[in-house]
């Protein structure tokens, strides 16, 4: 995301360019080229990396889609079509609909903040807003246990309202937006710093007011990597389950999100249901990632040169 | 009147930007409310309990237990990747295979996928009548619902940390400098040891401390390959949440405070890393 490092524009001409001294000299002495290894060793060295890959990787994303259709496509689709699977699916939608907006909203409004000037405390600033990236997700949802739930520190206030936020749906989407927290917003700050400030100053010193900025001179200027973010952040929003876990209270076809339906299905043995669900999460990954790949290369348009 | 708020704030760069004060305002409205606040409930949830209480608990056998298993386990998990993602990584920039770029996508598939879903898989695959499991149990090896199942859950969702780190910094790595030494008469071994891995080195403690980091508070992928006994393959995380099912809400906060704490010193150390890492040259995100 920063300015691109000198060297990698000697490289390609260092590698293939005329030969320099030192590769005439190597070609004297007999040496072997002096940038690789043996062809032995190079197979060996990608054999074992991609065995490595393929046993820690490869095999559970196959196995997902191998034990979801083992019972073949009818019982496949009877295990998603039932109704508690279905209400589990629609809480998680809403849930990452819920919680992406408000990432999206609080991200621009915090990159425009930092990246657009210049005060101190910044990287403070910068460092807490990722805090939530090292916080296990097992505390994070227990720091809104303790702050709603029934012994905590708000109690009294919220019974009294008659308020329920742990083990209903306000506490779902508190703990999902704490865990995808940084998402958007490190997507934006970044890019928009590099960007620097000249084209919103040349907007408004034309007479734009700050809001036509924004929209117009900002925003397009950072569409990839804002779609960059909500893309990460909602694959996080629909995967989490650690925060959630410790907030939702398990309720069937009520606080059970996707990811909390799979642990169910698994602890009652229903093995083929579990990774049916579970399928249906590991396609959400694998078209996040092709859509990530895609969008890497639209990101570089927006780097400054 | 956003602009008049921002004329309070002595602290900034006067700019002709509007917009200061309401966005700041937000951010930290917004932060306070969302991670702030709830995290010092943690610690004002903790300050009440007496130094006797804490010592109860923090000493409680199956409480160090399960503080020792996850931190044991997280920096073992670490190591592997430190030693495999750093292969991986030297084999994805330096050599030319097919299908590669499937190969570097599919990298990112343990922050893709859901801990649950990688966690049911991991346990399936090495269980005794798995693909992997099946083939292990003639040789008397136990993964899953063993620490060694722990294990191999916080290896493949650490591996991309390192691997995402130390990438960006040995594409960057300036090639003259393996000419030079290897023309000053440095074997390819020398060169590697003596040239290449001091560079990248910043990068990749900085990618071990944080798969190492990542790996302390996982949950989801673990609780499912552990087999959960308390005392053998039980972590930490899982006891807050045992703990705070038994009601048990004193026990739970102070392990969690615990954790907190640890995550916390991780994250010093790993910002010190990246501005190690990246005075070194590198240019690791």
């Amino acid at each position: 995301m920063s300015t691109i490092h000198p060297t990698a524009l000697v490289q390609p001409l260092a590698s293939d360019g005329p030969p320099t001294l030192a590769k005439q000299a190597r070609t004297q002495n007999g040496h072997r080229p002096a940038r690789t290894e043996p062809a032995a060793v190079r197979i060996a060295l990608t054999l074992i990396a991609l065995a490595f890959l393929g046993l820690f990787i490869g095999l559970p994303l196959l196995l997902v889609f191998v034990e979801a259709f083992k019972r073949g496509f009818a019982a496949y689709v009877a295990a998603l079509s039932d109704p508690d699977a279905l209400a589990a699916i629609r809480l998680t939608l809403l849930v990452a609909a819920i919680s992406v907006t408000a990432n999206v909203i609080f991200g621009l409004v915090a990159s425009w903040a930092i990246a657009k000037f210049e005060f101190a405390g910044k990287s403070l600033l910068i460092t807490l807003i990722d805090l939530p990236f090292s916080v296990s997700p097992v505390v994070a949802g227990l720091i809104y246990v303790l702050l709603f739930g029934s012994q905590g520190l708000l109690a009294a206030p919220l019974q009294a309202w008659d308020i329920k936020i742990i083990f209903a749906l306000p506490g779902i989407v508190l703990a999902t937006i704490f865990v995808t927290f940084p998402f958007v917003a490190r997507e934006l700050i970044p890019l928009m710093q590099d960007q620097g400030t000249a084209e919103e100053e040349a907007a408004i010193s034309l007479g734009a007011s700050g809001f036509s900025t924004f929209f117009r001179v900002t925003l397009p200027n950072v569409k990839w990597a804002l779609l960059y973010g909500v893309l990460l952040c909602n694959a996080r929003a629909m995967g989490e389950f650690g925060a959630v876990s410790v907030v939702s209270g398990h309720v069937r076809g009520l606080t059970n999100t996707m990811p909390l339906h799979i642990e169910i299905l698994y602890n009652e043995y229903q093995f083929g249901a579990s990774f049916a669900v579970a399928s249906l999460l590991a396609l959400l990954a694998l078209v996040t990632l092709i859509a990530k790949t895609i969008l890497e290369s639209r990101l570089a348009e927006e780097e400054p040169r | 009147m956003a602009t008049a708020t921002a004329s309070r704030f002595t602290f900034r760069k006067p700019s002709v930007i509007p917009g200061f004060g309401l966005t700041f305002g937000l951010t930290l409205t917004w932060l306070c409310l969302i991670v702030l606040l709830p995290l010092s409930a943690l610690f004002l949830k903790t300050s009440e309990l007496s130094f006797d209480r804490l010592m109860v608990i923090m000493s409680n056998a199956r409480t160090l237990h399960a503080l020792q298993i996850s931190f044991g386990l997280s920096l073992a998990a670490a190591a592997i990747n430190l030693v495999f993602g750093g292969l991986v990584v030297w084999v994805l920039v330096r050599y030319d295979f097919p299908f590669k770029r499937v190969v570097d996508a599919v990298i990112d598939i343990p922050f893709a996928l859901p801990t649950a879903v990688a966690g049911i898989a991991l346990t399936t695959l090495y269980a005794e009548n798995g693909w992997i499991g099946s083939l292990l149990a003639p040789l008397g090896v136990q993964v899953s619902f063993t620490p060694l199942g722990i294990l191999v859950a916080l290896v493949f969702i650490g591996l991309p940390f390192v691997v995402r780190t130390v990438q960006p910094v040995l594409a960057d790595l300036d090639a003259e400098l393996e000419d030079a030494a290897a023309s000053l008469g440095a074997t390819r071994g020398q060169t590697i040891w003596r040239v290449v891995l001091p560079t990248i080195w910043p990068a990749l403690l900085t990618g071990f401390a944080m798969a190492f980091a990542r790996a302390v508070g996982e949950y989801g992928s673990v609780i499912f390959i552990a087999g959960n006994l308390p005392g053998v393959s039980e972590i930490a995380p899982l006891l807050i949440v045992i703990r705070l099912e038994e009601f048990r809400y004193a026990d739970a906060t102070a392990i969690a405070s615990v954790m907190l704490l640890a995550s916390f010193v991780l994250l010093f150390i790993i910002n010190r890393l990246q501005h190690w890492a990246e005075s070194r040259g590198g240019r690791g995100r």
